[in-house]
């Protein structure tokens, strides 16, 4: 098989991906700790060359619409790029042009999920402060994920989408690639024989592990309701120990004491629940879009496997019958699955990595957040303890 | 030893703890007795209508102080006394000192009751409280400057048998209350009413909703329990995450536990709440006997005003007011002077008999007045200082809890960085 020419931009990607140059290049790239960088990618900051931030959210009222766009800003020194920082605005539809784009073009790869499309009018406030910023930083989530990919971040869309002052998405029309047209054009008609043992491997741990996730989505949101119940009650309980105190003369002070401490119970419990909804919630919910995502590829690998399954036994088939022999698509094919089988190992690798991260960094800031509650909440309690009551 | 002034009901019949020294009001008992409530048990037996029924007695244990303060360690005196005798114990006390604030029992029943916390009398916790409020309700009455010099008091807690039928023979069932009050006492009269209105009202209102709160948070830490479920499935598709994922379970699972615990403490404040919601009951009742001898006075006043009225139309023959005998008068003629005479006489002589009651009365009434007036400032003193105590333990519950919540997170937190 033939390994056609590497890293380019401009040009179409093939669908014998580079991965295997590209990952090659890679290593050689960061030859100082392997091992760290396949356990904390994150980690090796020196070795990274490309830098996005998406931040700024805009409202934009115009006649036909409103929309909000953020400001995506990258630094590199990559020489794919023509200037070594950039500035650009963009709205949603541009993440998700981008998303589709580098879906298309990068098949064998996981490509990161973005937050949700579409939301009910009515049900979510699309202009809400809490709204935007939580969709921010799923956007920004998204793109440095892309921004870290050794081959995604290479992706010719990705340059345009950081660097053009205009995105003409009418672009990509022409940039349909062989492998969007073969993937759907493969019917019914092709059926796997077997899935790998590793890649079945994946498939139950996506499953177990989606399950999970959606439990522990559940279990935070019983705790949200049952916080603020709690909070309800606790405002009341507060209230009366005040009233009481403007009724009595030597108890006032600690009665008020009292009052005083289970308000700063309140704030800190209000605060507990924000951070519960506004970041716990959405980088939980985040990842299950992100299993999905990676179902999908292994779909497609499954279904590029069984095209070259199918299209084999019907070479060998011919060649038995009349001597033709194995024609070079079925070669290409066989190539394409191991390009996909090895990429598709390479990234998860990475993604399991990167998800080892994420949930240790979104388990240890709940922690945290609790710790900071029953700080916030014991401060004033000792304090009133050493003055108003002695 | 007996006393000259015939005030028997103030001092002990029996020989006295002291030894020789003569027993003075005000001596309380608690300085010559060391009281406890020790121990509960379940006794099965037949009651008043033959019925199997199970209840629980407490054991009162006694010792003399004399013997303490000497280093000798005597064998406590005991006897079993069940909830009831204990009520029988303090209608006797409110009845027969009306004047006076007088200690609450322990509730009879569970209420206030958040969810988990049980409404069965025969529950091990619920035992346990009330053994706790009985003491203290014995330790308050029994320090008390004018109670504690009480024989039924102490029969109670010497006697075991026919101790009931002792406190039967003193009749104070049939015991008119006959308090009266001059009108300058009124006034603060309102004053202690309003306060107990006031103390009543915000105690139950707070207890009320600290049960509330209380099943809140239950709900809140119990929810947390699910996340150690979940950690340890998921650890088991782990490699690297695994470990620091099942032990994290099992510090939610801890903290899940822990609230169990906080609460059953709480319960502890409550009571102290509890306490004092009934004690602005006993001070209600004494605002309610006063209005109810204010009115008795009047009508002793009143019986009296109107007997002088009829002794003045009898003497001048004028009629102010209307009555049957000057309508019967006027139709059937005048009754013969000797029948006259003699219901003037009959009058002056009801007349005298009602000055000298009313008289007696509102000195008697000004008096113990005084006294409740006094023991009110002595319930206000003690309520300030027992309840400032109770705020203060609850500030340090919630500091307690505040700090096992930092535990528990930090050691899961510890757990997540080593995933």
């Amino acid at each position: 098989s033939t390994q056609e020419a590497g890293l380019t931009n401009g040009t179409p990607v093939e669908t014998s991906s580079p991965a295997s140059v590209s990952s090659l290049f890679n290593r050689l790239q960061l030859d100082d700790d392997l091992d760290a960088d396949s356990r904390d990618p994150y980690g090796c900051t020196e070795t990274r060359d490309l830098f996005v931030t998406v931040d700024d959210p805009k409202k934009h009222v115009s006649t036909m619409e409103t929309y909000i766009t953020y400001r995506v800003s990258t630094k590199t020194t990559r020489i794919e790029f023509d200037l070594p920082e950039y500035c650009v605005r963009r709205r949603y539809q541009d993440f998700d042009w981008l998303r589709i784009k580098l879906e298309d073009s990068q098949p064998t790869h996981l490509i990161p999920p973005l937050p949700e499309k579409f939301v009910m009018k009515g049900v979510v406030d699309r202009f809400s402060e809490e709204f935007v910023e939580t969709r921010m930083k799923a956007l920004d989530k998204f793109l440095k994920r892309v921004a870290d990919h050794p081959v995604l971040s290479f992706n010719p869309h990705l340059n345009a989408f950081l660097s053009a002052k205009d995105l003409n998405k009418r672009q990509g029309l022409a940039l349909l690639t062989k492998v969007g047209e073969s993937v759907k054009h493969v019917a019914g008609g092709y059926k796997m024989r077997a899935r790998p043992p590793e890649f079945c491997a994946m498939g139950e741990y996506l499953d177990t592990f989606s399950q999970k996730l959606g439990t522990i989505d559940r279990i935070a949101q019983r705790i949200l309701k049952e916080q603020s119940e709690y909070l309800t009650e606790l405002r009341e309980y507060g209230t009366l120990y005040s009233s009481w105190a403007g009724s009595e003369e030597e108890l006032r002070r600690p009665l008020e004491g009292v009052a005083g401490c289970v308000t700063t119970c309140c704030t800190g419990l209000e605060d507990l629940s924000e951070n519960m909804s506004q970041d716990f919630l959405p980088v939980l919910r985040e990842y299950i879009l992100y299993i999905e995502s990676m179902k999908n590829v292994l779909r497609k690998r499954d279904l590029s496997q069984a095209e070259y399954e199918g299209r084999l036994e019907a070479a060998v088939l011919r060649k038995q019958e009349d001597r033709t022999p194995i024609p070079m698509e079925v070669e290409k094919c066989q190539d394409k699955v191991e390009c996909f089988n090895a990429d598709l190992k390479a990234d998860w690798e990475r993604w399991q990595s990167n998800k080892r991260q994420d949930f240790k960094q979104l388990l240890t800031g709940m922690a945290d957040k609790n710790i900071n509650y029953y700080e916030k909440v014991m401060q004033p309690v000792i304090n009133d303890t050493l003055t108003r009551f002695k | 030893r007996m006393a000259e002034d015939g005030k028997e009901d103030n001092f002990l019949m029996k020989p006295c703890l002291c030894g020789i020294k003569m027993v003075e009001e005000g001596c309380t008992l608690l300085r010559r007795m060391e009281i406890c409530v020790a121990e509960a048990e379940k006794r099965s037996g037949k009651n008043a209508v033959n019925m199997q029924e199970t209840f629980t007695v407490y054991l009162i244990e006694t010792r003399p102080m004399d013997a303490l303060n000497e280093g000798r360690n005597p064998a406590p005196d005991s006897l079993w006394r069940r909830y009831s005798e204990f009520e029988l114990l303090r209608n006797y006390l409110i009845v027969t000192y009306p004047y006076i604030v007088v200690p609450p029992l322990p509730e009879k029943r569970a209420e206030f009751v958040w969810h988990k916390l049980s409404a069965d009398n025969m529950d091990p916790d619920f035992v346990e409280r009330r053994r706790v409020g009985l003491e203290n309700f014995l330790l308050r009455v029994a320090s008390h400057p004018v109670l504690s010099n009480d024989k039924i008091l102490y029969h109670f807690l010497t006697e075991e048998h026919g101790w009931k039928e002792v406190v039967y023979e003193t009749g104070f069932q049939a015991k008119v209350l006959q308090i009266f009050t001059s009108a300058k006492e009124v006034i603060r009269f309102m004053e202690m009413k309003h306060y107990s209105d006031e103390l009543q009202s915000h105690t139950s209102q707070l207890l009320r909703a600290r049960a509330r709160v209380a099943d809140r948070l239950y709900g809140v830490y119990k929810v947390h329990g699910n996340y150690g479920r979940v950690f340890s499935e998921w650890s088991a598709i782990e490699k690297e995450m695994g470990d620091g994922l099942q032990s994290a379970g099992h510090h939610m699972d801890a903290y899940a536990a822990s609230i169990d615990d906080i609460l059953e403490e709480e319960e502890h404040y409550a009571d102290q709440l509890k306490e004092y919601l009934f004690y602005a009951e006993a001070l209600r009742a004494v605002c309610r006997k006063h209005e109810l001898t204010q009115f008795e006075l009047e009508m002793a006043s009143q019986d009296l005003i109107s007997k002088k009225q009829q002794r003045e139309e009898l003497a001048t023959g004028i009629v102010r007011t209307f009555s049957f005998k000057g309508m019967t008068n006027k139709l059937f003629g005048q009754e013969a002077p000797e029948q006259r005479e003699a219901r003037l006489k009959l009058l002056e002589e009801l007349i005298a008999e009602g000055e000298d009651t009313v008289k007696e009365k509102t000195v008697e009434c000004e008096e113990h007045v005084e006294r409740a007036w006094v023991d009110m400032q002595r319930f206000k003193e003690q309520k300030d200082k027992d309840l400032r105590e109770a705020l203060i333990n609850y500030a340090v519950m919630q500091i307690s809890m505040c700090k096992k919540g930092i535990q528990v997170w930090g050691n899961a937190k510890e757990c997540f960085l080593k995933m």
